[in-house]
């Protein structure tokens, strides 16, 4: 049951956008998240809407799988709409009881903080659906190397990042495994009130904990027999490489970016 | 011939915590491996074959006495990348020992960190992974293959360093009959084809059997030393300190006790098999001259 847990899940594919340099796509969403908190009017957000809806076509990743990822997020939309509807003061008062009125100006703009927080979510659910997580840490240690100038330990978070990757299934089998070891031991995980219910997962945590420190401490034995020595000397198998397709890409990530500023020039 | 592995003396002990005593694992203890030998460390639980293997890469230093990896010190610092580079090493959990959730991205971990360059990584990565029969695998999650499968990517990963010599500590304790002879056949595949001096440490007979020389530890020293028919011709010895020869052996130990006088040296079920075909007939052969005689 806890196998189907994923997280960051990636679909491999070998579209474009699949093909594009990890930096690239981290660089864009930077940019697109900009363009979509500058938009103001339905012209901007339309831009912004058709560049997210052609990114999408063209990684051809099936819609569905967005809106699956939206799921957990649905009380924050709604959450989000409501407040907005309710505490927005505006002149076009559309239905009025008891101290709540309900305006145009409010509807509208609960609309557009529901739909920023969804293209902005989509967004992101784009990147980590093209990108594997190699591909992505190693994308971000390259882009936050100027950072080691400060003596920021780029290459050990990134390295980080990765190891914690790489041992999400393990654990969670691990946590499973533990489960049923402590039912099997008459422990009781589905009933009770909630602080029985957090009590009865200490038992769970404790040895989960201590498995997790040995196996740290195995693998950090097993990463020094194979050489490993920081960040330093390392060179890498899969070399990051800018082609011809990024540039374009920036191109047109940078004219829609363009695009939205000069319509919020113009208040449009 | 050239030494691959030399221990001289040697001594450690396990520092005691706050007032324990130190527990001593070696006192004076010898060895010497040559290289493109395939030893297997014999050993009961708690009888230092980890232990002994951890100063083969300079991941423990001797408290006394030296242990040599192609002539050099391993307590020398300055030699330390050159020692393990020679050495690499393959531990009993497959799952602590993959450092990437990519199986080629794995096997390139020790190239990387060796500081090669790119395409040659590429290079070693592939071939290393055909050596060890998983290159179909490369692009798969490691989570998702199977416990010999994932060994024999942990030992991919050491030979893409290209070692001379690779100590596996118990690498088919955690696996199933079928991973463990995968792992088997791989090792065996490496030092008869690629020369590489493989030191196997293990509490399986039927492994060590597969080894040309055996040497059998026990609290801390040698026991016995010698070819897997030397060694384990030593029932009595074997049993003295809780090992067991292959069942092979114990049954021809057996039969002789019941007054039969087979030799010792069956080391796999066809051997013994025909051991006492050869046996019996002698056995047919020596009734029928008796019945002549009559």
């Amino acid at each position: 049951m806890l196998k189907d847990v994923t997280l960051g899940q990636f679909f491999p594919g070998k579209s474009l956008i699949h093909r594009l340099d990890p930096r690239t796509k981290l660089l864009i969403l930077i940019g697109y998240i900009v363009a979509l908190f500058l938009a103001v009017s339905w012209l901007s957000y339309g831009v912004v809407f058709v560049f997210l809806v052609s990114c999408i076509a063209i990684s051809r990743i099936p819609v569905k799988s967005f809106f699956r990822g939206m799921k957990p997020l649905i009380f924050i939309l709604v959450f989000t709409g409501i407040l907005n509807i309710f505490f927005t003061q505006g002149e076009t008062v559309l239905v009025q009881f008891w101290k709540i009125t309900v305006t145009l100006e409010g509807l509208i703009r609960a609309f557009f903080m529901v739909f920023r927080i969804m293209l902005l979510i989509t967004g992101t659910f784009l990147l980590t659906y093209t990108t594997s997580p190699i591909a992505l840490t190693d994308g971000l240690e390259s882009l936050l190397s100027p950072l080691k100038k400060i003596k920021l330990p780029v290459h050990e978070l990134s390295m980080m990042m990765c190891i914690a990757l790489r041992f999400i299934p393990t654990l969670i089998e691990e946590t499973d495994k533990i489960m049923s070891a402590q039912k099997a031991r008459g422990a009781d995980f589905e009933s009770g009130k909630l602080m029985q219910r957090v009590k009865a997962l200490v038992p769970i945590l404790v040895p989960l904990f201590i498995s997790a420190f040995r196996r740290a401490d195995e693998l950090a034995t097993a990463m020094e027999c194979r050489c490993y020595h920081g960040g330093d000397g390392r060179t890498k198998m899969k070399l990051l490489r800018m082609r011809s397709f990024d540039y374009y890409s920036f191109l047109v990530s940078a004219a829609m970016i363009a695009g939205v500023c000069v319509l919020r020039h113009f208040g449009l | 011939m050239e030494k691959a592995i030399s221990v001289e003396h040697l001594a450690y002990a396990y520092p005691g915590v706050e007032d324990t005593p130190d527990i001593v694992v070696f006192e004076d203890l010898s060895l010497q491996i040559e290289q493109g030998s395939f030893v297997a460390v014999l050993g009961g639980n708690g009888c230092g074959k980890s232990t002994l293997a951890k100063h083969f890469n300079s991941i423990l230093l001797p408290c006394g006495g030296k242990v040599y990896v192609y002539g050099m010190d391993t307590s020398d610092e300055e030699k330390l990348m050159q020692v393990r580079r020679c050495t690499g090493m393959v531990f009993q959990n497959p799952d602590n020992q993959i450092v990437a959730n990519v199986v080629e991205e794995d096997v390139a971990f020790g190239p990387e960190n060796l500081g090669i360059a790119s395409p040659e990584i590429r290079n070693r990565v592939d071939r290393a992974l055909k050596q060890v029969g998983m290159y179909e695998y490369r692009e798969h999650a490691p989570h998702l293959l199977s416990g010999g499968q994932k060994q024999r990517v942990a030992i991919a990963g050491v030979i893409a360093m290209e070692p001379k010599c690779i100590v596996l500590d118990e690498p088919t304790a955690m696996l199933d009959p079928r991973g463990r002879k995968e792992v088997m056949q791989t090792v065996t595949k490496l030092n008869a084809e690629k020369g590489i001096t493989v030191v196997l440490i293990t509490h399986h007979m039927e492994e060590a059997a597969q080894a040309q020389r055996v040497v059998v530890l026990h609290q801390g020293k040698i026991e016995a030393d010698g070819t897997p028919q030397e060694v384990f011709s030593q029932v009595e010895l074997l049993h003295k300190i809780g090992l067991a020869a292959p069942d092979t052996v114990e049954l021809c130990w057996e039969l002789n006790k019941h007054g039969f006088n087979l030799p010792l040296s069956a080391l796999d079920p066809d051997d013994c098999a025909q051991i006492l075909l050869r046996f019996l007939e002698g056995l047919t052969r020596r009734e029928e001259e008796n019945w002549h005689l009559f």
